[in-house]
């Protein structure tokens, strides 16, 4: 009997070990000869631990799993799933169901560190083909895909892998930004748990496509689930021939390693974090030069997303098509969205662009959690504008994003309720921008800390207007004097809170003192 | 890790020796010293300096600028608590007081740990924790006080 208990960081935080421990025993105890395999995580995570048992009819599905009803479930597998945690069919979960999972396609499914599963559930094509195919076609295969990058900016990945494959150089390198530090988004952490083989195939075919020979991933402390997985999983690859001085046999060679951060939101800046590879501090570097031409150690780098690398290998084994025929606009394929903080379904939505804000939140997320109306959605982290529902038409979409003063970012998506006070999160933005700031500008460094004061002031009920109006030029000036988007983006959230919401910042009005004349 | 000052030059040197042959070994240096001594103690960073080619001002400089690494140990075990949105709006707000009473313990503030639709979370070690309400902060609390977490 085949067993799985997701080895996700999200399930072992809400006792998923104690669970593989109990199975195991109770197996023992009743003489099941069962194999309990540490799957990743299907990305429901208001079901954790949701446990499966391999069937005749299919993997069915006993959600929120304590110890104590392991007895009970192996009752269950024998009778028909009859049991008050069974969810039945996995797969027909209507979450799990009304997504269309490129991406994620095997996570959750296979053991993670088992390559035999991954070549099974078609891994490896796309590094077949692009062996086959060589790598100037296969640099174009990713451009005609449409594929932008994942990680908040949305620069076309082709176009990046054009560029730093023109560079002559002896040696290039592949860089995976791992740091995914943003509030609200766990897709990279998800994906390097639960399919890090996928990643190793991305960066593989990165690095043969611009003929670079070595890869870093560099992934944020916050995550030793990640960097155990991807460690492993590297080990094996070498292994198994899928990385060394052949790939897969071929005549070209390509090698990686993980780099573990040390707690600096501003290292997933791609040039922070390249001077954080390379062993210093992590402030930004001026643009030009473009890290694809000048990057790490001053070499060719490309620096990708680990979600914009998990979506090559799909691209160059079903073709550029197949991807692009998925979404809108100049936003093609799929994009895992993260649906986070007070929802009732969150978890990992993977789906085509288009769909709208209201969608994901209030039939997909099922509204929120504490059962209270929805206020406010955060999207696209803590440098993401905050939306009412009154603007929950607005498309998945680059673009649409943009023109409604916003971003995508990283996908996450992070829902309120109407107890949320959104002046405390304006000032939230501006103090966690006083936090993470690098320190190399000042509208960024001591913008933030003025802006927090400021907030202060406003909150306290103290010349509210005359306080605004300096929150605005505050946001001006960061907005236009920051060098990387940490300093410059801050003001998405102050001025969307206070646009859409300027009633919880006009409360103290009521309080106020007669200014001292 | 409690307290005393247990690092020697031995131990300091063996760790960097291990890393030192690697591009960019700094980082991964400054981490293991983190991990093996529960801080960057203040005389390893010439250690650190000379065996690596840099100047001491140089590693001084990485070492506070990153936040996990400390220049003092803590005299108490640490949790840390995520504050950042999502654990923010599923309402981590509640349960830090309770945390950051108790006097056993030191809480750290650190945003995200990528478990944002399972908050509030937070982490001991390398262990992680989701869905903290009253009753699991107060047996973190205790878990970790007895320093009973992996
Ligand atoms: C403050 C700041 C933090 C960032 N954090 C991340 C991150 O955690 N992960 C990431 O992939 N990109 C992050 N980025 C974006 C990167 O600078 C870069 O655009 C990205 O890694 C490029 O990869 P992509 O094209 O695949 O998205 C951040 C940018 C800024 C300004
Ligand atoms: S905007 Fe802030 S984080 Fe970005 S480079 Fe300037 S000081 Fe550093
Ligand atoms: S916001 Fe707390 S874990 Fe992500």
């Amino acid at each position: 009997m085949r067993l799985f208990v997701p080895g996700d960081a999200a399930a072992c935080a809400v006792g998923a070990d104690a669970v593989a421990a109990a199975l195991e025993r109770e197996a023992r105890a009743r003489g099941i000869d069962a194999t309990i395999v540490r799957n990743g995580s299907r990305g429901l995570f208001e079901m954790e631990p949701l446990i499966e048992a391999e069937t005749e009819q299919g993997r069915i599905g006993f959600a929120r799993v304590r110890p104590d009803d392991v007895a009970g479930i192996f009752d269950a597998i024998g009778n028909e799933g009859d049991h008050p945690n069974a969810v039945g069919l996995v797969e027909e979960i209507p979450f799990l169901k009304r997504q269309t999972r490129l991406t994620f396609a095997r996570c959750g499914i296979t053991d993670p560190q088992s390559i035999d599963e991954y070549r099974a559930l078609g891994g490896l094509k796309g590094l077949e083909r692009a062996i086959a195919i060589g790598p100037a076609p296969t640099v174009e295969e990713v451009v005609d895909s449409g594929l932008r990058g994942r990680g908040g900016a949305g620069f076309p990945t082709g176009i990046k892998w054009r560029t730093a494959a023109g560079a002559p150089a002896a040696q290039k390198y592949i860089v995976c930004n791992a740091d995914e530090g943003d509030s609200g988004t766990f897709a990279d952490r998800m994906l390097m748990e639960g399919d890090p083989f996928l990643l190793i195939e991305g960066m593989a075919i990165a690095g043969l496509a611009i003929g670079a020979t070595y890869g870093y991933i560099y992934i944020r402390s916050e995550y030793p689930h990640a960097i155990r997985a991807m460690n492993r999983a590297i080990e094996t690859a070498r292994r198994h021939g899928l990385l060394g001085r052949s790939l897969l046999g071929s005549a070209h060679g390509f090698d990686m390693e993980v780099r573990v951060g040390a707690g600096a939101y501003v290292c997933g800046e791609e040039t922070s974090l390249l001077e954080s590879i390379e062993g210093r501090r992590g402030e930004v570097r001026a643009k030009p030069p473009l890290p694809a031409l000048v990057g790490l150690f001053g070499r060719p780098t490309i620096i990708n997303n680990v979600l914009s690398l998990a979506a090559v290998p799909f691209i160059l084994a079903e073709g550029a098509r197949a991807y692009a025929d998925f979404g809108m606009g100049r936003s093609r394929g799929t994009m895992p969205i993260q649906l986070a903080g007070n929802i009732k379904n969150g978890g990992l939505f993977e789906t085509a662009f288009g769909i709208t804000l209201g969608e994901l939140v209030e039939e997909i997320g099922g509204g929120t959690l504490s059962g209270r109306p929805v206020r406010a959605v955060q999207v696209g982290g803590p440098l993401g504008a905050y939306f009412p529902p009154s603007m929950f038409h607005l498309p998945f979409d680059y673009e649409a994003f943009a023109e409604a003063d916003g971003l995508i970012g990283h996908a996450g998506i992070v829902v309120f309720d109407d107890s949320v006070d959104m002046a405390r999160m304006a000032r939230f933005a501006m103090e966690f921008c006083a936090a993470e700031s690098c320190g190399k500008c000042t509208p960024c460094r001591i913008g933030s800390v003025r802006g927090i004061e400021v907030l202060d002031r406003v909150i306290a009920g103290r010349e509210v207007d005359a306080n605004l109006a300096l929150v605005a030029d505050l946001c001006e000036t960061m907005k236009f004097g920051s060098l990387c988007a940490l300093g410059g983006f801050t003001p998405y959230p102050v001025m969307s809170a206070l646009k859409h919401f300027p009633e919880d910042f006009l409360r103290g009005r009521a309080r106020e003192v007669e200014p001292a004349t | 890790m409690s307290g005393q000052e247990l690092w020697t030059v031995d131990e300091a040197e063996q760790i960097i020796r291990r890393h030192a042959g690697r591009k960019g070994a700094l980082l991964p240096i400054l981490n293991a010293l983190q991990a093996a001594f529960g801080h960057v103690p203040g005389g390893v960073v010439p250690i650190v300096a000379e065996a690596l080619n840099l100047s001491r001002a140089e590693v001084h400089g990485v070492v506070t600028f990153y936040h996990d690494l400390k220049t003092a140990p803590d005299d108490r075990p640490v949790v840390k608590l995520c504050r950042a949105e999502a654990c923010q709006a599923r309402g981590v707000g509640r349960i830090a007081p309770l945390l950051e009473a108790d006097e056993r313990i030191h809480v750290e503030t650190v945003y995200c740990l990528g478990l944002c639709a399972s908050g509030p979370a937070a982490m001991v070690g390398e262990a992680v924790f989701g869905r903290l309400d009253d009753a699991g902060a107060r047996q973190l609390i205790d878990a970790t006080a007895r320093e009973a977490v992996r």
